[in-house]
C-alpha cells in the first residue's frame, strides 16, 4: 500500500463531545447513503409495498368519506386520513428493521460493523435514520397518491421540510423499538410475531384512522401515549392544516427517539455475542 | 524503542455462563507475522479473537493491540483492526465499490483520499475491473477477496481473519492465501488468523497456537511443533495429539449452522 498503515489515535482524540456529535453524523450518513443505494438498485420493493396505503385511501378513505361516519369537522374524511396512512406506511417499513439485524447478526456483519470505530448508539443512530430514508421515499408515493385522490395537502417547502423530519423521526423510533425487541426475543421468528402483533394495536390505537375525542377512555390513555399518536398530530397539522401541537409532537418524538436509540445501543451487545 | 507486541494476552479468560470458552490464555502474536490459531470447534478460537477485536468484554490490560489497551480504549484499537468474519457478510445488494466505500466511511477514511484508498484496497484483492459489478453476482472467493477489501481500506495494522477459507474449493482457498501473502509482504501488517484446515497453517503461517478446551496447547513455528511431537510428523498429527478423542464433540450450534451458511451460499 502506498499509505503508512494506522497508527493509534492520542487517547485525547477520542474525547469530546463535538467529536462524538462528528462521528454520529458521519455514521447516519454513511448507512443511509448504503440505503438510498440499495433502493436505486431494487425498486420493487417500493411498489410491492405502496399497494397496502394504497388499498387505505382507495378503499377505506373514499367509503368512509361517503359514509360520513367519522366526524371530522370540516376537514374531508380522506384528507383527515391521508396523514395517517402516511405515519402507517412508515411504521410498517421501520417495525420490521429488527429483523434486518438479526439477519446481519446471522451473517456476521453487525460483528464487522461493531469493530469498525462506531459508539453502538451511532451504529443503532444509523440504522433508524437509514429507516428514515426509506420511509421518506416510500411517502414519496403515498403523498403523489393522495395528490391524485384530491386530497388539499400543502405546497408549502418549509412545512413539507418539517413533514420529512416527523417521518424520518417518527420512523426512527419504530425502527428503534424493533431493534429493541430484537436485543430481547434474538431470534427473527419471534420477532416478526411480535411485529405482527404490535403494529395494528399501535396503528389503531392511534388518531390515525379517527380522532382520540372518539375513542372510549382506556383507549383514549393508549392514544396519547403512543408516539404514533404525536407523529400523526404533527403530519396532519403541516399537511392538510388542521389545529396541532407541533412543539409537543417535535419534542416526544425527539425524546422518545433519543431513548430508543439508548436502549436499543445497549441491547446491541446482547444481538453481537 | 522497541515496537510493541502486536497482540498480547495475559491470562485471558471468558465465560458463557457456567461455560469456561477461553481459560488463562496467555499469548504475543509479533508484528508482521501472519499467526495461525487453530483448534477443533468450541476450542475457544473464536471467543478469544472476539475479545482481541473488542466485541466481547476484556478485564484492562488483559489484552493490548500495539500496546493499546483493549478495556480502556476500544476505539483506538478498532482503527488499528482490520476483520472478516467466518461468514458471508459482504452486501450482496452493493457493488464491490460500494462495499468497500461503506468501510472507508466507517473508519473516517478523510474524503479527498476515500476514492484512491478504494480502488487501491480493491486492487491489492484484484477486484479492481469488477467493482462496478453487484456483489451478488461474485462467485465465493471474489466474496471473500472482496471482504479482505473491506478490511483493508483503512490501512490495518491488524488483519484479523475468522476461518477465512471455509466453504471454497481448492483454486479459491490458495488465491485467497495467495493476496494475504501479498498484501502482508506489501504492507508489512500482522495477520491473525484462525482455520480448520492445518495444511494451510503449515503453509502460510509463520507461527501457530492450538488452542483445545479453552487453552494453548502448543505455541511455536509449524515446523517446531512437528519436530517436538517426532520425525516426520504433521500438523494433522499435531492437532490430533493436542486435541485427543474430544474432538468434535464441542462447538455451538450457531457455529456449526454459519459455517453451513456460508458454505451454503459458497455453492
Amino acid at each position: 500500500m502506498s499509505v503508512p498503515l494506522a497508527v493509534p489515535p492520542a487517547a485525547s482524540a477520542e474525547e469530546g463531545p463535538l467529536r462524538r456529535l462528528r462521528v454520529l453524523g458521519a455514521r447516519v450518513g454513511a448507512m443511509c447513503l448504503v440505503e438510498l443505494q440499495k433502493l436505486r438498485r431494487d425498486q420493487t420493493e417500493l411498489l410491492t409495498r405502496a399497494i397496502q396505503p394504497a388499498l387505505w385511501l382507495l378503499i377505506f378513505g373514499e367509503t368512509f368519506t361517503r359514509l360520513r361516519a367519522i366526524p371530522t369537522g370540516s376537514t374531508p374524511y380522506l384528507d383527515f386520513l391521508a396523514p395517517g396512512i402516511l405515519a402507517q406506511s412508515a411504521l410498517f417499513i421501520a417495525i420490521f428493521y429488527g429483523i434486518q439485524i438479526i439477519w446481519e447478526r446471522d451473517a456476521g456483519v453487525l460483528a464487522k460493523l461493531l469493530v469498525t470505530p462506531t459508539p453502538r448508539a451511532a451504529l443503532v443512530a444509523g440504522k433508524a435514520f437509514a429507516a428514515g430514508v426509506r420511509a421518506l421515499v416510500q411517502a414519496l408515493m403515498v403523498l403523489i397518491l393522495a395528490a391524485v385522490l384530491g386530497v388539499g395537502l400543502t405546497a408549502n417547502p418549509l412545512k413539507l421540510l418539517a413533514m420529512a423530519v416527523v417521518l424520518v423521526l417518527g420512523s426512527a423510533f419504530f425502527c428503534c423499538l424493533s431493534i429493541v425487541i430484537a436485543g430481547i426475543v434474538l431470534s427473527r421468528e419471534r420477532l416478526m410475531g411480535i411485529g405482527q402483533a404490535i403494529t395494528m394495536p399501535l396503528f389503531f390505537g392511534s388518531n390515525a384512522l379517527y380522532p382520540v375525542d372518539l375513542m372510549p377512555s382506556w383507549l383514549q390513555v393508549i392514544g396519547h401515549v403512543n408516539p404514533l399518536s404525536y407523529q400523526v398530530d404533527a403530519l396532519r397539522g403541516l399537511l392538510i392544516g388542521t389545529p396541532a401541537h407541533l412543539g409537543l409532537d417535535f419534542a416526544v418524538l425527539a425524546a422518545a427517539t433519543a431513548v430508543a436509540v439508548s436502549v436499543a445501543s445497549a441491547l446491541l451487545g446482547r444481538l453481537a455475542r | 524503542m522497541t515496537e510493541p507486541a502486536a497482540v498480547r494476552c495475559a491470562g485471558v479468560s471468558h465465560s458463557f455462563g457456567t461455560t469456561r470458552a477461553v481459560d488463562g490464555v496467555d499469548l504475543e502474536i509479533h508484528p508482521g507475522e501472519v499467526f495461525g490459531l487453530l483448534g477443533p470447534n468450541g476450542a475457544g478460537k473464536t471467543t478469544t479473537l472476539r475479545m482481541i477485536t473488542t466485541l466481547l468484554p476484556t478485564a484492562p490490560e488483559e489484552i493490548t493491540v500495539f500496546g493499546v489497551d483493549v478495556a480502556r480504549r476500544r476505539m483506538a484499537v478498532r482503527r488499528l483492526i482490520g476483520y472478516v468474519p467466518q461468514q458471508l457478510s459482504a452486501d450482496a445488494a452493493l457493488t464491490g465499490r460500494e462495499n468497500v466505500a461503506l468501510f472507508a466511511r466507517l473508519f473516517d477514511v478523510p474524503r479527498r483520499e476515500r476514492a484512491g484508498q478504494v480502488r487501491l484496497a480493491l486492487e491489492l484483492v484484484g477486484l479492481a475491473g469488477d467493482a462496478g459489478r453487484t456483489a451478488k453476482t461474485y462467485s465465493g472467493g471474489m466474496i471473500r477477496r472482496l471482504e479482505l477489501a473491506q478490511a483493508l481500506v483503512s490501512s490495518p495494522r491488524l488483519l484479523v481473519l475468522d476461518e477465512p477459507t471455509v466453504g471454497l474449493d481448492p483454486v479459491a482457498r490458495s488465491s485467497v492465501w495467495s493476496r494475504i501473502g501479498s498484501i502482508r509482504e506489501a504492507t508489512g501488517m500482522t495477520v491473525l488468523v484462525t482455520t480448520h484446515y492445518m495444511d494451510e497453517a503449515e503453509q502460510y503461517c509463520d507461527r501457530v497456537a492450538l488452542m483445545h478446551a479453552g487453552r494453548i496447547r502448543a505455541l511455536g513455528t509449524p515446523a517446531e511443533l512437528e519436530a517436538a511431537l517426532g520425525p516426520e510428523s504433521t500438523l494433522d498429527d499435531v492437532f490430533r495429539a493436542v486435541t485427543g478423542d474430544r474432538l468434535g464433540n464441542e462447538g455451538g450450534i450457531r457455529g456449526v449452522r454459519a459455517t453451513r451458511r456460508t458454505a451454503r451460499r459458497l455453492g
